[in-house]
């Protein structure tokens, strides 16, 4: 029954180009700027694929759609097996969305190793993009690990000073983590004799060894998120990290910390997240006042965003456990948001970064008057990451925290506090770097953004602002899959209560 | 009508916004100005619709916001008499300042902008008015809030200014906070955030009880502390009020405007539309009150002793805040409304007077350096009369009625707070009126002492800025006695009980009649109409304000012109309460010190616990303990990558096959 293999295209045409890059293109000039252009192009394709897929997507259907199966490891009944719902849906979009924005941020601040960089980010698309439509756990398990290898490349390849370390630390972290996904993955197999994701969902294994099985997958997905207290690594790998991958790093590899909650632990585990709500509510309320507070006294710009970001993702995880409709489509809904937002301000430090070479905010100051059309749109996703009514950010942030005050008035209180906070840092990076005496000749003497830098932030301000405006757009469609979902969890807490 | 009202002001944003290069300052100084014209005109026309005509409340559907389960929010405007008159408040005061703007930054460089922004501003405010429910009332809030931020700090080079902006911002947003949970509240409550859903079953909630924080209150109450915790911020209100003076930095016509006829109302206007809800909410009500009383009272006597022209008007916005929150605390809503009208005329008008002579002496805002003008401005001259005059409460005047009203509803609460309030508030009178002529003799009577080169400069404002100040004082001669009977008028039709109030005697449409112009947009439950017990107060407590009002008159002439020395005086006798005036009751020190010193310490040593303590234990710790791998990983450089990515794959597969092997 398999139709037009839409999601293998969409998954497997950047590795297709990775792979003419490679074969194809001389390693030198010429090749280089080839590279750029078949880089480009083939994002671009695998973009123009995706909004075909989000076009023919039924929204009224809670199931997965475009199923393709087939066998791959016969003996222990692994299949590859892939499919979209209305949650994967807008994480594909977004990584079909990003990747060819990289690109073009890329094209002139990237200089070296074109070609490869090119690969990487080509082969590091088709890991996303599998992750998000795998339907078999070990496959999955392959993109969400694969990622990982070229994202480490870019940064201790094409990374600032301190690359090496951060790279490093980056993988230690997130390794470890994934340590502890497979092993919890063979458990999962022999408890239930399949890796098929959709079977394992629909049939929870017994509560008494969930919680184990929770716990090893949480300490993976919360070291992706990252949620505090392991999230140490972020910071450094994006200010080492090239823009691009910044903005790659923060606007999907994060997310699938979030799908991963949304995919394994919440269905498959529902008592054992139940249980342990509670602790990922503080963790992330920890998380929101914590990074907040440390956002507010950097001195690096991508650090400050970096920190944001993690406490943007706390907002994920809280809504996210609160297994509230509201919650968990106001997390969805605040990572796909975030993505636009963070990658668009990592844009915009690299924007001045590719002028002045430093990321240091007193360096600049004053710069509103040579960069006007800079400082609007810095503004537009400073106030998104604010989380102002109108921008995407504040309908994510509103339903999470509607969501948590459903479950704990006091965690959604303090999590609100982030409101406050958010709002003070983000309000002295752009004062300290827009507005003010012009402190620095050089820096008041930036060139305004060109129209290829204007082009892609105007595309994002725009997106920031109608999903603000009418966030219909991707709820409508989102909505089915996250009720089944919720169903599915306040189902197996009224057995639990029921039968104990 | 009601969608050109609410946004032209929009395209005229929109179009100054964007085509700022294309059509020039003039142009986008046309296009504003003519948006707010127009949507000016047609919130008139909607108020004669309701207030003569036969026109009832409706609400138009625009499109669907977020809906997500039982959650769900539509773009829609309220159109109803409290929506009608904040919207011709707003579009009326908003065109004059737009065109007053005109002139006044007629030498900045940036003018294209500052219309935009004021465009976006009344956008945003219309926004907040016009809303069905609280979530595009929270759009207009954040939005105001917004053009706010962006017009304090319009002079962005000025560190000052920036500083006040960001301030503006941040304080604000600690009321959003408890807004914020007010709309979760209502939200878990009544199961909706649409007004029309909520006013509905407030009578089945009156007795809910909500569990918060691990303690059970009465959801009524914590509805409306939570709400009026959002309208202190918004309102400057005692506690979160330390942005409103500071906000000053800004150009003179968003002072006008912004921070003292519409933006900074926007919390009595919360209440006013809440008054379903606090009807049943007592003990929220008694607060109102008692912070109300207190802000008009504290903020009157700072007011006393500031120098800086626009900060004294600043602090007598504040105030008159207060008396407008005491009013709502006492159920007397159509007279927080109709003096929240009247404050709007007269004081945009003493603000925009206060830019004129500013404007006139070449940007000079300290009063100690003023005096001896008002030959050389004499149409200023008059007109700060006027808006001193109505804010005064002096009989006939616009704030005369308004302002006694609200005191005679405080009287006829008859509670102990309710006393308290009245009480305050007549002291606060009597400051008000003193500082008002404080600050008119200091500008314009005594020696000059402004340098001789500035004194020469001194002239008197463009035609521009002078007949949107004439619009103003129209409306601060005339607003309080036009519309004291729909406002707050007896309801009972009995003539005679109307007080010594002389009250115009026209052919009344049916609708000149308090509880018809109202409607249901502002409920009062029976034995709570203060307004109706307020016609038949003792005669003294009516007679009060004006009193004391003309006591504070004479005593600033006594002191100002009679015997300058005495100010100087005065200072050295009540040293401790000058300081603690002049200084604001040190709450800027105070929040400086508990609050947001204390919140970047902490910021320090988290960001030195990531790397000590986190890093120290987790990564840093298992690096040394695999040297190795880093070792290895220096090789970096050597550039055979695809080599380590392809190992890298490779030992994947090989675990995945081990795996595989030992399974099957």
């Amino acid at each position: 029954m398999i139709s037009f293999p839409i999601l293998t295209i969409l998954t497997f045409l950047p590795l297709v180009g990775a792979l003419v890059i490679l074969l194809f293109l001389r390693n030198d000039e010429t090749g280089a700027g080839s590279a750029r252009s078949m880089a480009l192009v083939t994002s671009l394709m695998t973009l123009a694929g995706a909004l075909i897929l989000m076009l023919v997507f039924d929204p009224a259907n809670p199931d997965f759609q475009f199923k393709e199966k087939m066998i791959w490891l016969a003996p222990l009944g692994i299949a590859y097996h892939l499919g979209v719902d209305g949650i994967s849906l807008y994480f594909v979009l977004l990584t079909a969305l990003l990747v060819p924005i990289c690109i073009i941020a890329s094209w002139r601040s990237v200089e070296t190793r074109v070609r490869e960089y090119m690969i990487a980010f080509l082969v590091l698309e088709t890991f996303m993009i599998g992750t998000f439509c795998a339907l078999d756990a070990i496959l999955f398990y392959v993109f969400f690990e694969g990622g990982l290898i070229p994202m480490f490349l870019i940064i201790g390849i094409w990374g600032g000073k301190r690359r090496v370390y951060s790279a490093y630390k980056f993988f230690l972290y997130t390794f470890l983590g994934s340590v502890f996904m497979l092993l919890a993955l063979m458990v999962l197999y022999m408890q239930a004799g399949t890796t098929d994701m959709t079977v394992l969902m629909a049939n929870p294994v017994a509560p008494s060894i969930q919680t184990w099985l929770w716990w090893a997958m949480f300490a993976s997905f919360a070291v992706k998120m990252p949620m505090w207290p392991v999230h140490t690594w972020l910071p450094d790998a994006h200010v080492e990290a090239p823009t691009a991958g910044s903005v790659i790093l923060a606007g999907v590899l994060l997310k699938m910390g979030g799908y991963g909650f949304l995919r394994f632990s919440l269905p498959m585990f529902p008592e054992a997240s139940a249980a342990f709500a509670p602790v990922v509510f503080w963790l992330s309320v920890i998380a929101i006042i914590y990074t907040s507070l440390v956002a507010l006294v950097q001195e690096d710009m991508k650090k400050l965003i970096a920190y944001s970001s993690v406490a943007h993702m706390g907002f994920v995880t809280l809504g996210l456990f609160t297994a509230t409709l509201e919650g968990i489509s106001g997390a969805i809904f605040q990572m796909i948001s975030h993505g636009l937002i963070s990658g668009a301000l990592f844009l915009c430090v690299g924007v001045v970064y590719d002028r002045l070479h430093t990321r240091d905010i007193a360096r600049y100051g004053g710069i509103v008057k040579n960069m006007p059309r800079f400082a609007t749109l810095f503004m537009l996703f400073m106030l998104g990451s604010v989380g102002l009514p109108g921008t995407s950010g504040f309908v994510g942030e509103f339903l999470t925290l509607l969501g948590a005050y459903q479950v704990d008035t006091l965690i959604a209180a303090l999590a609100a506090s982030g409101m406050v906070l958010g709002a003070a840092y983000m309000l002295v990076l752009y004062r300290r770097v827009i507005f003010g005496p012009p402190a620095h000749a050089d820096a008041t003497a930036m060139p305004d953004v060109d129209g290829r830098e204007f082009a892609v932030l105007a595309l994002l301000a725009a997106l920031v602002l109608w999903l603000g405006v009418f966030p219909g757009m991707i709820t409508r469609s989102m909505t089915p899959s996250v009720e089944k979902l919720v169903t599915h969890i306040t189902q197996h807490h009224s057995e639990q209560e029921q039968a104990p | 009508m009601d969608v050109i009202a609410v946004f032209a002001p929009f395209f005229a944003f929109v179009l100054a916004g964007l085509l700022n290069r294309q059509i020039g300052d003039r142009g986008c100084q046309i296009v504003t100005c003519v948006g707010l014209l127009i949507a000016a005109a047609a919130s008139i026309k909607l108020f004669l619709d309701f207030a003569l005509g036969d026109q009832m409340p409706y609400v138009r559907v625009l499109a669907e916001w977020v809906a997500v389960g039982d959650f769900k929010v539509s773009w829609a405007l309220r159109v109803d008499m409290l929506s009608v008159v904040m919207m011709n408040v707003i579009t009326i005061v908003s065109s004059c300042v737009h065109i007053y703007s005109v002139g006044y930054m007629s030498h900045d460089e940036a003018k294209g902008r500052f219309m935009a922004y004021l465009s976006l501003f009344t956008f945003a405010m219309l926004m907040l008015v016009s809303a069905d429910n609280l979530l595009q009332l929270f759009f207009g809030w954040e939005g105001v809030g917004l053009a706010s931020y962006l017009l304090i700090g319009f002079w962005n080079e000025k560190h000052s200014a920036n500083a006040a902006a960001q301030k503006a911002f941040i304080v604000n947003r600690i009321g959003d906070f408890g807004l914020t949970l007010g709309i979760f509240t209502i939200f878990l409550v009544f199961g909706s955030i649409e007004f029309e859903t909520i006013f509905a079953n407030v009578a089945d909630q009156a007795e809910t009880a909500f569990v918060f924080f691990g303690h059970e209150f009465h959801a009524l109450t914590l509805i409306g502390l939570l709400l009026f915790i959002g309208a202190t911020g918004k309102s400057a209100q005692l506690g979160l009020h330390v942005w409103l003076p500071d906000a000053m930095e800004g150009p003179t016509p968003v002072s006008a405007l912004i921070h003292a006829a519409t933006m900074v109302t926007a919390g009595v206007f919360l209440l006013a539309r809440f008054s379903p809800v606090y009807e049943y909410a007592p003990f929220a009500l008694a607060v109102v009150t008692v912070v109300g009383a207190l802000t008009a009272f504290i903020a009157a006597t700072i007011g006393l002793t500031q120098f800086d022209i626009k900060r004294v008007i600043a602090y007598s916005t504040m105030s008159q805040l207060g008396y407008m929150f005491f009013a709502l605390g006492v159920s007397a809503y159509g007279a927080a409304m109709f003096h929240l009208m009247t404050h709007a005329f007269f004081k945009a008008l003493l603000f925009l007077g206060a830019g004129s002579v500013i404007h006139a002496l070449s940007g000079e805002q300290d009063m100690r350096k003023m005096g001896g003008i008002w030959k050389k401005i004499p149409v200023t001259y008059v007109l700060m009369w006027i808006g001193s005059l109505a804010l005064a409460g002096v009989p006939f005047f616009a704030g005369y009625y308004s302002k006694d009203i609200m005191l005679e509803a405080a009287w006829a609460r008859d509670t102990g707070v309710a006393h308290f309030a009245y009480w305050l508030g007549i002291a606060a009178a009597f400051m008000t009126a003193f500082y008002s002529w404080r600050l008119l003799f200091m500008t314009f009577h005594g020696k000059p002492r402004a340098s001789a080169e500035v004194m020469h400069h001194v002239h008197e404002s463009p035609p521009v800025m002078l007949v949107p100040l004439f619009v103003l004082a129209l409306g601060a001669l005339m607003a309080g006695a036009v519309f004291y009977q729909p406002f707050v008028g007896s309801a009972g039709g009995h003539e005679a009980s109307a007080a010594h109030h002389t009250e115009p005697a026209h052919e009344s449409p049916e609708r000149w009649n308090r509880q018809a112009f109202w409607g249901p947009a502002i409920q009062v439950r029976p034995g709570n109409d203060t307004l109706e017990v307020a016609h038949n107060v003792a005669d003294w407590v009516k007679r009060m304000p004006t009193v004391v009002g003309v006591l504070g008159i004479v005593l600033a002439f006594v002191m100002y012109i009679l015997q300058p020395r005495l100010p100087g005086r005065m200072k050295e006798i009540f040293s401790a309460p000058h300081t603690l005036f002049y200084n604001k009751w040190f709450w800027d020190e105070i929040y400086q010190f508990v609050l947001v010193r204390p919140a970047l310490l902490l910021g320090r040593m988290l960001s030195l616990g990531d790397r000590k303590v986190i890093d120290a234990v987790g990564p840093d710790g298992g690096a040394r303990a695999s040297g190795k791998i880093a070792t290895a990983l220096s090789h970096f450089q050597s550039g055979y990558i695809f080599q380590y990515a392809f190992v890298m794959m490779m030992a994947l597969v090989a675990v995945l096959s081990w795996f595989a092997f030992r399974m099957g």
